[in-house]
């Protein structure tokens, strides 16, 4: 029996120890639209996203409510009828992170291979990036187009002008030890 | 057989934690989320549902546009083009001082009518908790007409304040899901100078709307105002009727286009709650539109 318990304290303590996560301590989530009348760009800076640099598991989770827009018509509009965040409260991203080196120091590219899920749908998809660490931080940056279409967000014809059929994302995020 | 069973169960362990994974790092990162609890937006679609007010206030630094138009009756016959020969006009302008307090004047062809208002938005219903959203209103109105040139008599008899009435109200609405919201509305209105023989100073009444969307960018919308306090066997020509209106949304963009049924011609409360002469079930339908433009001038980061 007290073999059982060391066995188990062992393993508690190997699975602590091997857990190399990492919380985000700062993360500002950006979308632009370029389109013929006007440019629209809205920061989201409520992000939550979570790394483990053991297993390269990355997983990040996006409140569509907190996109800030200059205008808050605008705003409304886009959580009310394109990302219906009313019904779809949430886009998140699983996946791993390939290419990446916790001893290296400096910028180096990474890859992250996952499923990003936006309105409901879910795709597979791969985004390529840089990581940087910074003694115990963790930077990811990367800019990456979501086709509308392909999570079927539909701009209605009137308004085709004014929002552009891809948009441009733009992360940035600060990871520290959790 | 002692060694066997916990190096099992280390191997099961082990297997638990990789198969786990990715889908564990989102469900953690769920949990440390903070409760989402937000503010209900877009109950309504416009300041106005029909004739009425809504709960909404324009956004901080927003201002609002809003032109609207009630033809003749509809059962004018083709003779009047179905009401569209007479019609009569509202142009407004609406600025949110802040997301929640705004300000308002408008001036309506009917009477010849100035009004000022000032809206704040008192309560804001939550995703999870407080129900309803409530937003008191103020408002003004000033008669211009008739003036001296349309009846010296009459205009050297009324003083400024003659012309004057106010209005009191608040909206109670709730948002039931993304396509249907409902408002309740108690209207005071008190008018300084009437004939008292056959009207009120003061008159009482509860709004009821709803809107139902039908798609992302258009809703239908109903509006009834109960009068609580009319006075009973008017004489002919005097008598008046609850306002009643029924509605279609259209949304593009900054505009919000509303075309409307409605057996008043007011589009301000002192018209609306004392002063609608036709019968919308005898079929004195006035056929109307609003529109409202929004534009944001101030308030940008």
């Amino acid at each position: 029996m007290k073999k059982y318990l060391f066995w188990l304290l062992l393993l508690v303590a190997t699975l602590n120890t091997s857990a190399q996560k990492y919380v985000l301590e700062n993360g500002v989530i950006i979308f632009f639209s370029e389109a013929a009348i006007e440019n629209i760009k809205a920061e989201n800076v409520k992000t939550g996203s979570m790394l483990n640099t053991q297993t390269g598991d990355l997983a990040f989770s996006v409140p569509i409510r907190e996109f800030q827009f200059e205008k808050k018509l605008m705003q409304e509009h886009f959580n009310e009828k394109y990302l219906e965040s009313e019904k779809f409260p949430k886009s998140t991203f699983t996946g791993k992170m390939t290419g990446f080196d916790n001893t290296v120091k400096g910028i180096q590219q990474v890859k992250a291979g996952g499923k990003l899920t936006i309105h409901g749908v879910t795709t597979a998809v791969e985004i390529s990036g840089t990581a940087e660490v910074q003694s115990n931080k963790i930077i990811l940056k990367s800019k990456f187009m979501v086709k509308l279409a392909d999570y079927n967000i539909k701009i209605p014809q009137l308004m085709w002008q004014n929002i552009a059929e891809q948009v441009e994302v733009t992360v940035d995020f600060t990871y520290k030890p959790q | 057989m002692t060694m066997k069973k916990p190096a099992l169960l280390f191997l099961f362990l082990i297997l638990v934690q990789t198969l786990h994974g990715q889908d564990d790092l989102l469900a953690e990162l769920e949990k440390q989320d903070s409760v989402e609890n937000h503010y209900t937006f877009a109950t309504f679609k416009g300041s106005h549902i029909i004739n009425g007010q809504s709960v909404e206030t324009r956004r901080k630094g927003e201002l609002e546009f809003i032109f609207s138009h009630r033809f003749g009756l509809i059962n004018g016959g083709a003779y009047t083009l179905w009401g569209l020969d007479e019609s009569v006009t509202r142009l407004g302008l609406e600025y949110g001082l802040t997301d929640r307090f705004g300000v308002g004047v408008g001036r309506t062809s009917v009477d010849k009518t100035f009004d000022g208002y000032v809206r704040y938005k008192a309560l804001r219903q939550k995703d999870n908790g407080v129900p309803v959203t409530i937003t008191a209103m103020g408002t003004i109105t000033y008669k211009t007409s008739p003036n001296e040139d349309d009846d010296p008599v009459v205009a050297s008899q009324l003083t400024a304040q003659d012309r004057v009435a106010y209005v009191a109200q608040l909206m109670i609405a709730r948002k039931f899901n993304t396509k249907l919201s409902f408002q309740l509305n108690p209207i005071y209105v008190h008018r300084n100078t009437v004939d008292q023989d056959v009207e009120n100073n003061d008159d009482f009444a509860l709004g009821f709307a709803g809107r139902y969307k039908i798609t992302r960018s258009i809703a239908l919308s109903a509006e009834y105002t109960l009068r609580l306090n009319e006075k009973e066997n008017q004489p002919p020509g005097y008598e008046r009727y609850d306002a009643v209106g029924f509605g279609i949304d259209i949304e593009t963009g900054g505009h919000v286009f509303q075309l409307i049924f409605t057996n008043t011609l007011g589009m301000f409360e002192r018209y609306t709650v004392t002063e609608t002469f036709h019968n919308f079930f005898d079929g004195d339908i006035h056929f109307g539109f609003n529109i409202s433009r929004s534009f944001q001038i101030a308030g940008k980061k």
